[in-house]
Formats: structure tokens, C-alpha cells, sequence
């Protein structure tokens, strides 16, 4: 732990019965970054950041926040963290100004200073128009909005973000990764957990995967996806086309058999570059074989977990072997 | 892989930075004033109370309970246990009081274990605040309707013939007497609130030890009329102790030793229950 470190964890082990949700997770987040955790349903994100956040006791392990350490001072803990959950987590009963009243009355500003201050969050969120509308009128993407906010009103240095994108249209999540990007600009350093690898690389400076409570790798995206493998060129060809010719002549560009599935008549081309993609497009045009459709498809999070753990995100396979590859990526 | 490459977001703070985390971290004090807990309860009952304008259902229990029940009992019971009605009403008013403001306790349980249920408590819980403000806040806000619950009984009283005669000052000590002991009390409530699995199973305990207690109790009979074990019981009932100290107030106009051992058995209750509450609602994380 240096003194830019935001965030230190070591040993954390949370059980639930026989069940540990958390099993040893060490974590250790700079201050100014924001820290990805990826990781499908249940493999203990929520819970990890429960435990950093106060909200759920540590078991097993030790964890400080800027140096303060989260059990035996819970209470300077809460002033130096904003917590956003993946529930809205306001009062339905209540509009969005008296949201905002509230919370910062509750952390000790002024009357007036608590009105000034949910003006301009409503202002910076968006949701002027909305100030004195009951929450339950709300629409996600809004809640969403209205929750960050109300985790800012008193500036901490740090906030948890647990799931910030779940169940969002794609404009929404954009404003909400936009947002989020501004925050590290003002100086705060933003712990997320997400499901899906795209919003861990678009935003994330380093990333850790977790599955069943355990962390499986750590680095930056880059490092992460390469360790994966890399995109894959997915050809639909024409109806008639010659599939042998074509795999000879994809093969002869990128060095590398594809994948053929004859009766439906596609190739899968594994790219070590994009930029192959233009090449084995031209060579397939040379040869006059006649492509029906194109695509390149990214790892997505399921590959990247059957190439990290040698299982995928599904419930289905929990007898498989128990294969955690310590790739450790630094 | 283009599609995938992305420019980093600038990781180091701008320029402008706003955000000091030293700074943060010397501000943070490591408990919570006294003085914060009164303004974070106070907020807490300003919430409450927000939400009691918006859903005036809430007030159904403590102003229909004291309308048909006082009403319904003196014409009931009146000319069997006492003669006339007349004659029943010093009797059966202060019993209603009694009555009414503990199944209103057990209302001020309902509603906070269905308020811990949703979001906001969550965040609650994250935020630097004493844990007592959350449950003392609806209790503080609370107190509107015991008052509305004890007021509106004695009015009713006085609108069939009831007539105390401990004057106003006797009645208003009546009505205060029986707001604190319902305060008091409601803090066993929130402690089943926070331990219960649902509001139904509040509900459904909270009915299994009230109703015997303001039944079994001097509430609605003389004690003088009833089998040996059961008037023991009677007595030892605190219940019995609040009706009867009501009584000497609205009645007599009397500071008599009832009162004082409700006084006393009321802070006894807040001294063992707001502890333990606390504590639950601390474990419940």
C-alpha cells in the first residue's frame, strides 16, 4: 500500500453459511483510476463491495479505504465513500429535491446548502424537469441518474459503482459512462462491477475478473482480452459458393485454418489483427466466391470466462472441474 | 481488435481537480454528536412525516379506532357493567385511551419493517449517520398520532356524556401520559419490526400479545368482578397500570403513584428496547 492508494484489500473472505461468496480476494485500487470487477451473477462482486462499503461484516481478511480501515471505523468509512447499488436506492415516497434534501440534511449541510446542492446535482444530472415529480413517475435511466447523484452530495473521494449500466438502453449507458468518466476528471477514484466485458473496456483502467469469490486475473483491458484471444471473422458465404476454395484461400491469408460449418455454409476466421479482416474480405473478392454476410465478433464475457477459468458464466456446469488458471497479468 | 481499442480515459486527476481525498480523509470524524443524532432523527421524522401527508391512510387506524370503538363499547357495555352509560364512560374512556394507543404502536412496527424492505434503506445504511435515525425519525413522527389517537377518544368521550373531572389540566396529563407510554412502548414494536421476516408477521405478533393485554386488563371491566388467578393477572399487567393512572389523572386530577410507575415502567422499556433495536437493526446489514 502506497499513499495513492485508494483502495486496499487482503484476505477478504465472506461466507453465508457453508457458502463462501467472497473467498480471498486481495484488490488494491489507486487513487484517480477506475478499478473494473467483472464477473457474472453470483460471483461474489456485490458482496466483495459490500463488505469495503461497511454494509456487510468481514469475515475473514483485512481492508482500508485511503488508510482508514473499513472494520474498525466504519463511520469514517461511510464519509469517505458514495455508494450507488443495482436497486435505486431512494425514496419512492419522496421527489427527487426532497431525495436530495434529505440525504444531505442527514450529512449535516445546512438547510439552505442542502437545497443549493440538490439544485445543481438535478442541474448536472439532467433532471431538472424532474425535480418535483415523485420518484415512482421516474424512468430507470432517470432512478439511475438520481441515485448517483444523491451519492455525491457530499464529494467523497471514492465511489462504488455496483452494476451502474444493468437494464439501461444504450444512449443511457453511454450518458451514464460519460458521467462517470467526469467524476475520475474532478479527482475521484470509481470502483465498478459490471457483467459485461464491453463496459469494463470502455471505461476501466484496470480490470479484475472474478468467479465464485476468487479473482482469476487482473491487468489492464488490453492485457485481459489478448490473454483471451482475439476477435473472430464471422463469413456467411452465398448460396453455391465453393467453401473448400474459400478456406484455402482464408487459410492462405491469415496463416491459419478457419473453422468451417458446411451445412450452413459459414467460416469462422480467428484474427490475431482487425486489419486482417480487410485482407481476407479482398482475397475472398479476388477469388470471385460470394460472400452473404459479414461479422466480427468480439470476445465477449463468456469467452473470456471459458478462457480464464476452463468454464463458461452459466449455472449449467457447476460440477466441472474447478480449473482456476492463477493467471496473474501484470 | 479496432473495434475494441478505445483511448484511455485520463486517469490523473485535471487540473481543476475538486476531489481531495487527504483532505477527505482528515475531515472524517470517527462518531457521531449527540447533537448530529437529534438533527438526523429530526430529519429522519421530517421524512416520515412527508410521507404520512402523501399516504393519509395512515391515519385510518388512529382516528376510526377511537370514533367507533369508544362509541361501540360505552352502548355495549355500559348498562351491563355500570347501569347506564353515563356511569361507564369514566370507566371505559380511559381505557380506550389506553387501548388505542398501543394498537398504534404496533402500527409505528408495520410500517418500519415495510419501509427497511425498500431501496432507501440501503442507503441509509451507507451513510455516515447514527444507526438510532432511522428508527427513531418514523417513532419521533409517530407521536402525531398517538396524540391524534389519545385526543380524539376523550373527544368522543365527551360528546356521548363523558365529563372528567380532572378538568383540562387532568386531561391534557391524561393525554401526555399516554403519548409517552405509546412512545415508549413502540420501541418493542420496532425491535419486532427489525427482527420479523415480514409486516404480516409483525402484524400477526404484535395482535397475539396486544390483544390479550389490553383484554385481560381493568380496561374495559372492574377488576373487583373477575375469577381469583386471572385478577392477579390483572393486576400485575401493565396495561392495567397505564388505564389506571389515566384514570386518576382524567378522573381525579390526581399525580397518584399509577402514574409514576407508568412514567417509570415506560423509560424502562425505552432503557432495554432502543438498545436493542439499535443492535438488531445493526446486525440486519
Amino acid at each position: 500500500m502506497t499513499p495513492t492508494t485508494a483502495v486496499y484489500a487482503t484476505g477478504l473472505v465472506k461466507s453465508f453459511g457453508g457458502f463462501r461468496a467472497v473467498d480471498g480476494i486481495d484488490l488494491t485500487v489507486d487513487q484517480g483510476e477506475i478499478y473494473g470487477v467483472l464477473g457474472p451473477n453470483g460471483a461474489g462482486k456485490t458482496t466483495m463491495l459490500k463488505m469495503l462499503a461497511t454494509l456487510l461484516p468481514i469475515d475473514a481478511g483485512q481492508a482500508s479505504l485511503f488508510g482508514v480501515d473499513v472494520a474498525r471505523e466504519p463511520h469514517r468509512i461511510r464519509q469517505l465513500l458514495g455508494v450507488t447499488g443495482q436497486y435505486a436506492s431512494v425514496d419512492e415516497d419522496l421527489t427527487a429535491t426532497e431525495n436530495l434534501w434529505l440525504f444531505g440534511r442527514l450529512q449535516g449541510l445546512r438547510s439552505a446548502d442542502a437545497r443549493a446542492t440538490a439544485k445543481r446535482l438535478l442541474a448536472q444530472f439532467d433532471l431538472e424537469e424532474a425535480a418535483n415529480k415523485p420518484i415512482a413517475q421516474f424512468s430507470g435511466g432517470m432512478r439511475r441518474r438520481l441515485d448517483l447523484a444523491a451519492s455525491l452530495i457530499t464529494r467523497p473521494p471514492l465511489i462504488f459503482l455496483d452494476e451502474p449500466t444493468t437494464g439501461l438502453d444504450p444512449r443511457t449507458r453511454g450518458q451514464m459512462w460519460d458521467t462517470i468518466r467526469d467524476l475520475v476528471a474532478d479527482g475521484c477514484t470509481v470502483l465498478l462491477t459490471t457483467q459485461y466485458l464491453d463496459e469494463a473496456d470502455q471505461l476501466a483502467d484496470r480490470i479484475s475478473v472474478i468467479d465464485r469469490g476468487r479473482k482469476v486475473a487482473e491487468g489492464t483491458p488490453d492485457e485481459l482480452k489478448s490473454s483471451v484471444g482475439d476477435s473472430t471473422l464471422q463469413l456467411q458465404l452465398a448460396a453455391g459458393a465453393d467453401q473448400e476454395l474459400a478456406a484455402q484461400v482464408v487459410g492462405r491469408v491469415v496463416g491459419q485454418e478457419p473453422v468451417l460449418t458446411p451445412e450452413s455454409a459459414r467460416m469462422n476466421v480467428p484474427l490475431d489483427v482487425a486489419d486482417d479482416a480487410a485482407d481476407v474480405l479482398i482475397a475472398l473478392r479476388q477469388a470471385e466466391i460470394p460472400i452473404a454476410s459479414v461479422s466480427v465478433a468480439k470476445p465477449t464475457l463468456d469467452e473470456v470466462f471459458l478462457a480464464l477459468t476452463g468454464h463458461d458464466t452459466g449455472e449449467g456446469d457447476q460440477e466441472t472441474t474447478r480449473e482456476h488458471l492463477a493467471l496473474e497479468i501484470r | 481488435m479496432s473495434t475494441l481499442t478505445f483511448d484511455p480515459t485520463p486517469t490523473t486527476p485535471a487540473a481543476t481537480a475538486t476531489v481531495d481525498p487527504a483532505a477527505a480523509v482528515a475531515r472524517a470524524h470517527a462518531r457521531v454528536s449527540p447533537a448530529e443524532t437529534v438533527s438526523q432523527t429530526l430529519s429522519m421524522a421530517w421524512r416520515a412525516l412527508k410521507k404520512m401527508r402523501r399516504n393519509p391512510e395512515q391515519f385510518f387506524d388512529v382516528t376510526f379506532q377511537p370514533l367507533l370503538f369508544t362509541a361501540m363499547f360505552a352502548y355495549i357495555f355500559g348498562g351491563a357493567i355500570s347501569g347506564n352509560v353515563q356511569r361507564y364512560l369514566p370507566l371505559i374512556i380511559p381505557g380506550i385511551v389506553a387501548q388505542t394507543v398501543l394498537t398504534t404502536c404496533m402500527s409505528t412496527g408495520v410500517q418500519l419493517r415495510e419501509d427497511m424492505e425498500k431501496g432507501v434503506f440501503d442507503r441509509f445504511k451507507a451513510l455516515p449517520i447514527a444507526r438510532i435515525a432511522p428508527l427513531a425519525g418514523p417513532m419521533v413522527a409517530d407521536l402525531v398520532r398517538y396524540l391524534i389517537a389519545a385526543s380524539l377518544t376523550f373527544v368522543v368521550g365527551v360528546i356521548i356524556g363523558y365529563r372528567p373531572h380532572g378538568g383540562p389540566l387532568g386531561v391534557l396529563g391524561a393525554i401526555l401520559l399516554a403519548v409517552f407510554t405509546g412512545w415508549a412502548i413502540a420501541w418493542i414494536f420496532t425491535w419486532f419490526g427489525i427482527l420479523a421476516r415480514s409486516a404480516r408477521a409483525v402484524q400477526g405478533y404484535s395482535m397475539m400479545v396486544l390483544f390479550p393485554l389490553t383484554f385481560l386488563s381493568n380496561a374495559f371491566v372492574p377488576v373487583g368482578t373477575l375469577p381469583g388467578g386471572l385478577r392477579t393477572f390483572v393486576k400485575f399487567n401493565p396495561v392495567s397500570h397505564l388505564v389506571s393512572a389515566t384514570r386518576d389523572l382524567a378522573n381525579h386530577g390526581v399525580l397518584s403513584s399509577e402514574v409514576g410507575w407508568t412514567l417509570l415502567a415506560g423509560l424502562v422499556v425505552i432503557a432495554i428496547f432502543a438498545p436493542l433495536s439499535v443492535r438488531s437493526y445493526k446486525r440486519h446489514l
